[in-house]
């Protein structure tokens, strides 16, 4: 980030100020306050620019600030991102909406493992590339049983009496023994099936219940967030999540100007900075809109469903009124919102 | 007030004369510092990156060491108990270095928390009014309140009680008594709160059991007295200040004790989790002999278990115990062989393998070693200068001259 232009070049100002002003414009979803706050701080005078780093040091917790600070705070990422990144960059606060409780459904009989949801998600989301990649979904690879007869010999009692050995000692099923490494030609692979997991969006989240300063929390549709801002990086969260589905920037995130996803929202996808936790947020700028997650938009063959877990009609809620539904490690109790099922 | 600011001004004349030895000794720990100067640079510019951890193995080097030196910081009531509690003349002397040698565990600690922590700038984002404080939610907030409380008890115990002695005033029984109690029962509570920081996560099945705080307190009420025994070997052999036998005799026992039921918890859980080995096992088998070829944490488990052991069976023989000379190098056995128990044998393998079931080994880097030898010798400083003062105050080299 060290070759990126000067952002507080006086010629530059005016176009890039002009255009974002437009850009901020366009974007109705914003609401009126929003837009005068953000257009306040577009001033874009040198004393703004530099006070900007100190302002988003002394924040508050996004959850508390009043909406005026949440406007000022968003118009400040909004500026550094767009001269960090060299592209209008939008930080939505869209807050969720009443009625609304999001919940997910993987169908395990359809996964092939392709891995395109992983991709997806990254490239949507604007986690950390290269080395230090970072991913929220990860797919285990999940070994077929096998009972076969060269085995059949190895069940019966040693000299202690106690049956040991034989078929039922190979990996079967769904047992968390899987790996999510696998590099194969081809996918699906004959003696596999698949098993993608990410945040569970647990209803009773242990990540929330440790963290000490609250910076994670549940949204009131369900989506546990995080406030990176306000992290401390003591990383209790990802002590406590029993699905293994949170992240730490362990140096400065690594996302090429190119690649930036533009379009954020202050709880998900804009970008992290080093020293801090993320995860899934059920892309929460998108599914606040009404969009399907990435995920479950690349989806080659339909195994993912989201929607509206108080809507009767939704995709989730049919799938769990009539398929063969699981929630991994129920006993728990962190009862999440990602659903297995089987046709 | 006149009384007070002649104290502090010849308390600290007092600590920072000495000699040849004394600032040998400073300045061998002071080549430490430089290391951590450079540890700490790298690791706030370039991140955590520089350390040995990862997404699957993300509490490494700097909590092993905190939980211990949480424990060092409980044991120093050890000293406290006896004296005030069973009236044990020998430790009611030296009540004081007790309280020292917390009040520099307690600082490493907060060294250690500094050091892992992603966002150190953003520390102020717990204190309560101005952040927010999740309490009682969060076991960490409960962790914070306790070393906090206990530092400041220690504090007040300690520098009061050293005061009273400059000025050649008694002491105010009804303000120091309370004090000392408090900080008796808040020493238990340090270390059973650090127990159930990593307990209470279903998430991680190895430490996820009700014996972890019994078990973190045996620990530290054998690792605690061992390292004052030292300390007060020293003491007695390079000051003018005497510390009786029974001090020491009285600290053995309860360390003995204390090292004794530890194995025995040890022993109980490896029994429960081995008769009939379930996935909640992995981490301890992982522990004990490795996985697939994964075997970083095997020696380090051995070694502290023959520590233990060994430094348990020395002290049981009265010929060693009673041997003032030799009892320090046991106590020191048995210092190291918790710290490795604590650290690397109960706070790496709990996040080994992962909650899906992955097996990532750890290490720690050579930033993360810098680091903690530099926490450490910075500990031992704030540990050399108290007890200096304390010393020449208990001696009345330091005390109020009335012109």
């Amino acid at each position: 980030m060290t070759d990126q232009p000067k952002p507080n070049a006086p010629e530059d100002a005016a176009p890039d100020s002009m255009s974002r002003r437009g850009f901020v414009k366009d974007a109705g979803t914003l609401s009126a306050t929003s837009l005068l706050g953000t257009a306040a701080l577009m001033t874009n005078s040198d004393e703004a620019e530099a006070n900007g780093n100190w302002a988003e040091w002394f924040q508050g917790n996004y959850r508390l600030m009043t909406q005026e600070e949440k406007d000022e705070a968003i118009a400040r990422l909004e500026r550094r991102y767009t001269n960090e990144y060299g592209k209008k960059v939008t930080v939505d606060s869209t807050p969720a909406e009443k009625g609304v409780l999001f919940g997910y459904a993987l169908n395990i009989q359809k996964c092939i493992g392709c891995r395109r949801c992983a991709k997806a998600c990254v490239e949507e989301n604007n986690q950390s590339r290269g080395d230090q990649e970072i991913e929220w979904i990860r797919v285990l690879k999940m070994e077929k049983g096998e009972f076969n007869s060269v085995k059949m010999g190895d069940g019966y009692p040693e000299s202690y009496g106690i049956q040991v050995g034989g078929n039922a000692y190979s990996a079967s099923g769904v047992v968390l023994e899987g790996e999510h490494y696998y590099e194969p030609e081809k996918v699906p692979e004959e003696d596999a099936f698949y098993m993608p997991i990410a945040c569970m969006q647990c209803e009773k989240p242990p990540c929330v219940k440790v963290c000490p300063v609250r910076t994670t929390y549940r949204e009131p549709d369900g989506i546990v967030v995080v406030d990176y801002n306000w992290c401390i990086g003591c990383r209790m969260c990802i002590g406590a999540c029993p699905y293994w589905a949170r992240r730490f920037n362990w140096g400065e995130p690594n996302l090429p100007k190119e690649e930036m996803n533009p379009k954020t929202h202050y709880l998900g996808n804009r970008p992290r900075m080093k020293g801090v936790v993320e995860k899934c947020t059920f892309c929460v700028q998108r599914t606040r809109k009404g969009r399907y997650p990435a995920c479950v938009e690349v989806c080659p063959v339909g195994a993912r469903k989201f929607g509206n877990l108080l809507d009767p009609e939704s995709e989730v809620r049919r799938v769990l009124a009539d398929k063969r539904v699981f929630r991994l490690k129920a006993e728990l109790n962190t009862y999440p919102k990602f659903f297995y099922y089987m046709d | 007030m006149k009384k007070l600011a002649s104290f502090v001004v010849d308390y600290w004349v007092y600590v920072l004369k000495g000699g040849v030895k004394f600032y040998a000794w400073l300045g061998f720990l002071s080549l430490f510092l430089i290391g951590w100067a450079y540890g700490n640079f790298m690791q706030l510019s370039q991140g955590m990156i520089v350390t040995g951890l990862s997404d699957q193995v993300s509490w490494g080097l700097y909590l092993a060491n905190f939980v211990f030196l949480v424990g060092v910081a409980a044991g120093a009531v050890t000293v406290v108990f006896p004296a005030y509690v069973y009236k044990h003349k020998g430790l009611h002397e030296v009540t004081v270095l007790g309280e020292m040698v917390a009040i520099a565990a307690v600082v490493m600690c907060m060294l250690f928390v500094l050091n892992h922590m992603g966002r150190p700038d953003r520390l102020w984002h717990m204190l309560p009014f101005i952040g927010i404080y999740n309490w009682p939610g969060s076991m960490l907030t409960w962790d914070v309140i306790v070393l906090v409380g206990y530092l400041i008890l220690n504090v007040i115990g300690g520098f009061y009680f050293l005061y009273k002695k400059y000025a050649q005033e008694p002491l105010d029984k009804g303000f120091y008594m309370p004090v000392i109690y408090i900080a008796i029962v808040w020493a238990l509570s340090i270390h059973t709160v650090t127990a159930f920081l990593i307990n209470t996560m279903p998430a991680r099945p190895m430490w996820h059991h009700g014996m972890m705080p019994i078990r973190f307190i045996t620990t530290a009420f054998a690792a605690g007295p061992s390292l004052i025994i030292i300390v007060f070997t020293i003491v007695r052999t390079n000051t003018k200040f005497w510390i009786r036998d029974e001090a020491l005799d009285m600290l053995a026992q309860i360390v003995i004790w204390c090292l004794g039921i530890a194995l025995f918890l040890t022993l109980s859980e490896v029994v429960t989790e081995f008769y009939h080995p379930t996935e909640h096992s992995l981490g301890l088998q992982y522990l004990m002999f490795g996985h697939n070829g994964l075997t970083g944490l095997v020696p380090w488990f051995w070694f502290s278990m023959v520590a233990m052991v060994v430094s348990f069976i020395l002290l049981l023989i009265p010929s060693v115990r009673k041997n003032y000379r030799r009892l320090p190098y046991v106590c020191a056995l048995a210092f190291v062989g918790i710290w490795v128990e604590k650290g690397m044998g109960l706070l790496i393998p709990g996040s080994i393998p992962t909650p899906i079931g992955e097996f990532t080994e750890y290490s720690p880097s050579i930033v993360e070693i810098f680091n903690s030898l530099g926490n450490w010798a910075i500990g031992f400083i704030v540990l050399t200068l108290l007890l200096k003062g304390a010393i020449g105050v208990l001696l009345g080299e330091v005390k109020y001259a009335s012109e």
